[in-house]
């Protein structure tokens, strides 16, 4: 089964159309990269995949659910981990994780039990009983991911995970990230090139609200005659845009 | 479950943030003490009944409660601009758990908030008896209105302005037109009607009446509460759901 097929996903806002009629195919247990210039319509993209806002047009389906007509069957299957600070800055790292678990439908004891194993899985003993708002971006970037995965998602969104991080701090999250490889289906934002490359089984390139092109970074890097994957990117977005 | 997990987050988030202590609980008991002081120095002669830990304690607590909108509002206001929110609309939590999320942790606190100052009162004289526990009761739907107003201009205003609109200017109206710091019809005209209008003053007279034992007197100015309360717990649901669908 595919995790997550849209047919014609289109959403417009008055005379601007963010995206329009996109035809993409997850399959489960694939680490998709959704990648693209600003204002190419992927945030957009996620944000209908994950029912956050409604298409108006076209249908997308996760697990076989319709975003449109069944959003809450839709949010028990995925979760997210947003692209600035999502964590409650006032809540320890153990009782964010329990949070989430709780919301999710765990029990005290389950969740109590659920955050310890994220705690020990994210190596996070050492800062369990720390206020999340007092965490540096790396550890806060980390927790949000494993509050993401608390809830045992079937579908993993992560937008820009590794955004403003620092060098060891991004390497830390990539390791993270490919531990979850196979397991879950992720879909992944970044403007890092060399993050999509080193850690997605596919990539789409977006460009003008459609996907422009897709395949593996080898894929995309041969269609666009260049041994680089930057150099690919530029070429396929710089012609999208003309 | 949900409910109960998201206004246990509410609380943590309230109570441990600094103000909540300095302005919901500090002030209040600061002004308590402070008027004690002054009532005690006016002469016996002077016949000011104002400041007598009978009269002011009813007032100090709804003035109290009127922190809880600044409480609620800034909380709502943050969430509704943060990543943090976003994380919650994609997970099963549904508007009517939103709500009461926001809404539940609100009146322990008010109940709390209030129970404080009449134990204090009780420290400088105030006798403690049914009366006191009526007071309690009779301040709930005052606290209510505050945080409905809270819910409301949480949903609507940015966290930077609802500082200025819960803090500074509703903190003040409410203090203003509700003969607790003075007697409106001192001031007559407009600001004395207003004050009529306006639910303050009747939440202070009912909570003054329930203090006193005039039992019969509590409900005609409960009722004028009761009403904002229930008009304004409406709009802040609406105006919340509809900023919910819209997110």
């Amino acid at each position: 089964m595919n995790a997550i097929e849209t047919k014609g996903l289109t959403k417009k806002y008055k005379d601007i159309t963010a995206v329009n009629a996109l035809d993409l195919t997850v399959r489960e247990g694939e680490l998709y990269g959704l990648l693209g210039v600003n204002g190419a319509g992927k945030s957009t993209t996620i944000k209908m995949l994950s029912t956050l806002t409604s298409p108006t047009g076209g249908d997308a389906k996760v697990l076989g659910h319709s975003v449109k007509t069944e959003a809450e069957k839709v949010k028990a299957l995925i979760n997210v981990s947003p692209q600035e600070t999502a964590v409650a800055e006032k809540l320890s790292v153990r009782e964010n994780l329990e949070f989430i678990s709780k919301i999710y439908g765990s029990s005290a004891k389950e969740a109590r039990e659920k955050a310890g194993e994220m705690i020990e899985k994210f190596d996070m003993e050492q800062i369990a009983k720390q206020k999340a708002g007092t965490l540096s971006g790396g550890w806060q970037r980390r927790l949000s991911i494993a509050m993401a995965l608390i809830s045992e998602p079937k579908v993993l969104f992560l937008d820009e995970p590794t955004l403003g991080l620092d060098v060891l701090a991004r390497r830390e999250l990539w390791r993270v990230i490919e531990k979850l490889k196979g397991k879950i289906t992720i879909i992944l934002t970044t403007h890092y090139l060399e993050e999509a490359e080193a850690l997605c089984d596919r990539i789409g390139i977006m460009a003008k609200a459609q996907l422009k092109a897709e395949g593996t970074a080898a894929e995309l890097k041969t269609l666009a005659g260049t041994d680089d994957f930057e150099e690919a990117f530029i070429t396929i977005a710089e012609e999208a845009l003309k | 479950m949900r409910t109960t997990a998201f206004a246990s987050r509410n609380t943590k988030e309230i109570l441990r943030d600094p103000l909540t202590l300095i302005f919901g609980l500090g002030f209040p008991l600061v002004l308590l003490v402070l008027l004690s002081a002054i009532n005690s120095g006016i002469p016996k002669e002077g016949n000011v009944t104002m400041f007598e830990i009978n009269n002011l304690t009813p007032g100090i607590t709804v003035f109290g409660l009127s922190f809880l909108s600044l409480f609620s509002s800034m909380l709502i206001a943050k969430d509704r601009t943060s990543s943090f929110m976003l994380r919650l609309f994609t997970s099963p939590i549904r508007p009517a758990e939103f709500i009461l999320g926001y809404t539940l942790p609100m009146l322990p606190m008010a109940l709390a908030q209030t129970a404080i100052c009449y134990a204090a009162a009780v420290f400088y004289g105030m006798a403690f008896n049914a009366n006191v526990l009526l007071a309690m009761l009779v301040n709930l739907p005052i606290a209510v209105v505050f945080i409905s107003l809270g819910l409301l201009f949480g949903s609507v205003l940015s966290e930077k302005a609802v500082g200025g609109v819960c803090g500074a200017l509703l903190t003040n109206l409410s203090a203003w037109f509700s003969n607790i710091w003075f007697d409106t019809s001192m001031v007559g005209g407009w600001f004395e009607k207003a004050a009529k209008l306006l639910p303050f003053s009747h939440a202070v007279a009912a909570a003054k009446a329930a203090v006193a034992g005039n039992y019969a007197d509590i409900m005609p100015d409960l009722w004028w509460v009761v009403g904002y309360a229930l008009v304004l717990l409406v709009a802040a649901i609406t105006v919340f759901s509809v900023k919910l669908k819209r997110s």
